[in-house]
């Protein structure tokens, strides 16, 4: 699909969450032709030199008329982005990168696993898993109760939901890889199938491709690299594979888990 | 209103240039944002005899008003490039230039000699100076430091070179007017600088430096006071003309460099922030000139008032 940078009008800006705040945007032209696991790369006009690059999101929620991003509050860029306002404008560079290949999605039933505010993303993915009527079970994790994201959102869709705390504070204590490997222990069956998904901290995903592995189930994991183009045009967001570097913006995000060299 | 310059027998539509490195091995990815043929010439990514991996991440972070860069020059090699990439290179309708790096002045030549006659570009442009390469035995860390290497190895390109030859500078010297005389003496046709400057980015929470290669080239609009010196000062010492490169992401950015000597100029960083920048910023070009009433852009050229 066509890439174009658009000047969307800013339809709210709210907090979700402790540090985190979901912007919605109107910009059709994005709405209609994105992938789940697909991002955009925003950048606010007045702010020319500081920050200098561009910011990439990944897409949160598409509806008709435009699209939500779900981002966290950690620099100059995104603490200038909270304080944008309904009718302000944002240029938005997008729809980039490969989203989550949900070709041979099939009958599998689909485990989608987001650590901390790698749950962003994974609720469009949700979304359009439901919407092809596909069995999903979501594990959400986070280090405590108030950066976990999503929870009642998610439920909402009618999926079955398994929370993850470091501290405890909600859900089971522990990481969600623990969750996802105990749902493994007790549901595999000859019948059952799985299609796993997960976006998160790189040593979250990395014990989750080894799971995979263990248990012979195709894993797909959305990777976050520095970026600077986010068009694959200056090879910045190098990723190691098994077949040599490639670049999250344009190879990815999304990358087979049992590619990546970890 | 004429916008075209010249360098040697070659006419550019205007003078700006997308920067090597910046703009896709060809271009390729900025076609859903802008024609590439309304830019003056395309300057391939940097190709080399063999196949490059590129450096370890992280190969890239931002800073106050700049980027640092350690991509590592990672390429396909140039039998790949002249296979795949060379055929689809030519078909823009505009002034192609490829980019070519090497560790001696043999592989370069040897590069050049490989390019198909009826593929040649319209000039080749040799890195001599970016950092992320080490090279050969002489103790600067990069050729276009050495006056002695610079001119010895611009000597074999123009050899075996049947297109015009620019050699990009690296500004990390303390006299660039020295090494770009070198390369004026080796037979360029034309000098291109800056490339970045030597830079480093540490991360004082985990107490390591941000890139994977540790040291990096900063470039983007940080730089272009000292590009700007840098281009004056080369302006001063040689006849053969200048492509100016550094911070440029506005229209007057370019007469900036024009007035200190730049026949021409690359656009670089900016690329990367904002895919349509050369459409927007010869668009602010042509509106700076005619608000002056100038009617040719090269009439600026080196006119800075003393």
């Amino acid at each position: 699909m066509k890439k174009k940078v658009i000047n969307a009008k800013i339809v709210s800006n709210k907090k979700a969450a402790e540090d985190h705040y979901v912007i919605t945007l109107d910009a059709p032209f994005l709405s209609k032709g994105c992938q789940p696991g697909q991002f955009v790369n925003v950048k606010i006009e007045e702010a020319v030199t500081d920050p200098l690059l561009r910011i990439p999101l990944g897409i949160h929620t598409v509806r008709e008329q435009g699209i939500g991003l779900l981002y966290k509050v950690v620099g100059e860029g995104t603490k200038k982005l909270a304080k944008m306002k309904k009718g302000d404008t944002l240029s938005v560079l997008g729809p980039l990168g490969k989203g989550f290949d949900l070709s041979k999605a099939g009958k599998r039933k689909a485990l989608v696993i987001g650590g901390g505010h790698g749950t962003a993303p994974l609720c469009f993915l949700a979304e359009t898993l439901i919407k092809r009527k596909i069995d999903t079970a979501f594990f959400i994790g986070a280090c405590e109760e108030k950066h976990i994201l999503c929870a009642e959102k998610i439920k909402k869709l009618g999926v079955e939901v398994y929370i993850a705390t470091e501290d405890g504070s909600m859900g089971v204590k522990g990481y969600v890889t623990e969750a996802l490997k105990q749902y493994l222990l007790r549901h595999t069956t000859y019948d059952i199938q799985y299609t796993i998904y997960a976006c998160g901290p790189k040593p979250m995903l990395r014990t989750i491709a080894r799971t995979a592995k263990k248990n012979n189930i195709p894993a797909q994991v959305s990777l976050d690299e520095y970026m600077a183009c986010g068009i694959g045009a200056c090879m910045g967001c190098a990723v190691m594979t098994k077949n040599g570097y490639k670049l999250c913006c344009k190879d990815g995000p999304v990358f087979d888990a049992q590619e990546i060299v970890w | 209103m004429d916008l075209s310059v010249k360098i040697g027998k070659i006419e550019f539509k205007n003078p700006l240039w997308a920067a090597s490195g910046t703009f896709g091995t060809r271009g390729e990815e900025f076609e859903d944002f802008l024609k590439l043929e309304n830019i003056g010439a395309i300057v391939t990514k940097t190709v080399t005899l063999k196949p490059r991996e590129g450096n370890p991440p992280p190969r890239i972070v931002e800073t106050p008003s700049g980027l640092l860069n350690s991509i590592g020059l990672e390429n396909k090699g140039i039998d790949a490039f002249i296979k795949h990439d060379l055929p689809k290179l030519k078909k823009i309708r505009t002034r192609t230039v490829i980019s070519i790096a090497g560790t001696t002045g043999q592989d370069i030549a040897k590069c050049i000699t490989k390019i198909p006659g009826k593929l040649m570009p319209d000039a080749i442009e040799l890195n001599l100076s970016c950092p992320n390469v080490t090279h050969g035995k002489t103790k600067y860390q990069l050729i276009s430091q050495d006056p002695t290497a610079t001119e010895k190895i611009v000597k074999a390109a123009v050899k075996g070179a049947s297109c015009a030859v620019i050699v990009k500078l690296t500004p990390n010297v303390t006299d660039v007017g020295e090494t770009a005389k070198a390369a004026q003496e080796g037979g360029a046709d034309a000098v291109s600088l800056v490339n970045t400057y030597f830079g480093m980015a540490v991360n004082a929470q985990e107490e390591r430096p941000v890139l994977g290669n540790v040291c990096g080239g900063l470039s983007g609009p940080a730089i272009k006071p000292m590009a700007l010196k840098a281009v004056s000062e080369a302006y001063e010492n040689i006849k053969i003309p200048i492509v100016g490169i550094g911070g440029i992401v506005k229209g007057t950015d370019v007469a900036e460099f024009m007035l200190c000597g730049a026949r021409a100029v690359q656009i670089g960083t900016v690329n990367l922030i904002e895919p349509f920048s050369c459409e927007r910023i010869l668009k602010e070009f042509k509106a700076y000139l005619e608000g002056k009433k100038i009617k040719k852009a090269d009439d600026i050229i080196g006119r800075l008032k003393k």
